[in-house]
């Protein structure tokens, strides 16, 4: 506690020498968990702002996969995917309504449950959501058979987008395990301040004081606080396997839109293993449409323009218990998160 | 969904280990690592697989957040 109140005596006297407005993003769930738990946006000085970025792949996950993997839901396809995911609500509702209406939906912890349930139903299509943290263990599954509708994200190109189309953004609590996975050096891609931070409250507030040094000495660099689990290479075979089975291609993000380069898609040589391809004939026919609540803002809010409790849903209509939007519904969701530790 | 729990290795044969989460012991896929990995070391485990190996004391100090994080979420 002591080295908290210390480091935030340093940041204060920084912020005051910079003496302008500094938004500073955090693009992680866990670090958007780290931040409220601790009180940290409370004990900032008032030029620095910290703002949540689309760090949740539950709440960047499009409206029309959500839709999909519903879709195929009630056409009796069995479905498995990682917990939070079965609850978001898409224009056919989710696939915890799916479920009630007979559909076989598995939550599961790790995608070696989907690979068991897969002996039982040879026809099991596991969700991949998830970014490079959580793609490797989805190529392994693939390797071994499973068949994935492949909604899996590279974070690296969304962060170069965010920077290009939100002006605000002076720097990036950059994310602790895609990190683990892709390594220190490969982030420095990115021309903005950027601190790996892990995630204590004295990590966060770390990285927050070393963002502010090379705010105020006009740096743009890769700084690694998050040494004890990030090496600047990070973890070469899983992040080699994510791209021995997916190929780079455009993604879909909620509230981002499409980003070239930020999906990942099933190479042809596992197409008998890509949902996308096996089950063509009932996506072709999905109807989309853009029914989501007008009153949600999500989109926004993953993207750092809108706060939570400025959504006129937020805690009212929208809550944990009947949520309108993914940022509600999973627990490293902004909202989510600004409802459970506010 | 991005988090990541430190776990001691218990066992390890073909590629799975039985890892010791603070009391709870749960198989971890080793699959993903291309260091050796051993009985009483230290890793970093998300989603059922190893991502990371760890020194001890990071472990421990990467533990204390993951307890810390349990409390709140409960």
């Amino acid at each position: 506690m002591k080295s908290s109140q210390s480091l935030v005596s340093k940041i204060k006297k920084i912020a005051n020498e910079i003496n302008h407005l500094v938004n500073l993003m955090e693009v992680c769930g866990t670090h958007t968990q780290a931040i409220s738990r601790n009180g940290i946006r409370q004990l900032m000085p008032a030029n620095i702002n910290l703002i949540t970025g689309p760090g949740c792949p539950v709440c960047v996950t499009d409206q029309r996969d959500i839709d999909n993997i519903v879709a195929l839901s009630l056409s009796g396809v069995p479905i498995a995917t990682y917990g939070d995911a079965v609850r978001v609500p898409g224009n056919f509702g989710s696939l915890e309504d799916a479920r009630a209406k007979g559909g076989k939906v598995f939550p599961v912890y790790t995608i070696e449950e989907a690979l068991k349930i897969k002996k039982e139903l040879p026809d099991l299509v596991f969700f991949g959501i998830g970014f490079e943290t959580t793609a490797p263990m989805t190529a392994y599954a693939i390797k071994n058979g499973l068949t994935v509708y492949s909604a899996h994200k590279l974070f690296l190109p969304a962060m170069e987008y965010l920077l290009e189309n939100n002006k605000n953004i002076d720097g990036f609590i950059s994310p602790g395990h895609v990190s683990v996975i892709v390594g220190a050096d490969r982030l420095s891609s990115i021309k903005a301040p950027q601190v790996i931070t892990g995630f204590e409250a004295e990590d966060v507030l770390i990285g927050i004081y070393l963002l502010l040094q090379q705010i105020k000495n006009q740096q743009s660099i890769v700084q690694n606080e998050y040494t004890r689990a990030v090496s600047n290479t990070g973890n070469q075979k899983a992040y080699n396997l994510i791209f021995e089975v997916f190929e780079a291609s455009a993604g879909l993000w909620r509230g981002l839109g499409k980003i070239s380069g930020s999906g990942l898609k099933i190479k042809n040589q596992y197409s008998a293993q890509d949902a996308k391809v096996k089950f063509k004939n009932i996506l072709d026919k999905v109807k989309h449409q853009n029914t989501f609540h007008a009153n949600c803002k999500c989109g926004e809010i993953i993207q750092g323009l809108r706060q939570p409790k400025h959504c006129p849903m937020f805690n009212k209509s929208c809550t944990p218990a009947n949520p309108y939007g993914p940022c509600m519904v999973s627990v490293e969701g902004a909202c989510r998160v600004e409802h459970d530790y506010q | 969904m991005c988090l990541a729990i430190p776990g001691k290795i218990k066992t390890i044969k073909n590629n799975i280990a039985q890892v010791d989460f603070s009391g709870v012991i749960q198989e971890a896929n080793t699959s993903l690592m291309d260091v050796p990995l051993k009985k009483n070391d230290y890793v970093l485990i998300h989603a059922g697989f190893v991502i990371q190996k760890l020194l001890a004391k990071d472990a421990r100090e990467i533990l204390k957040t993951y307890e810390e994080l349990s409390k709140f979420s409960e």
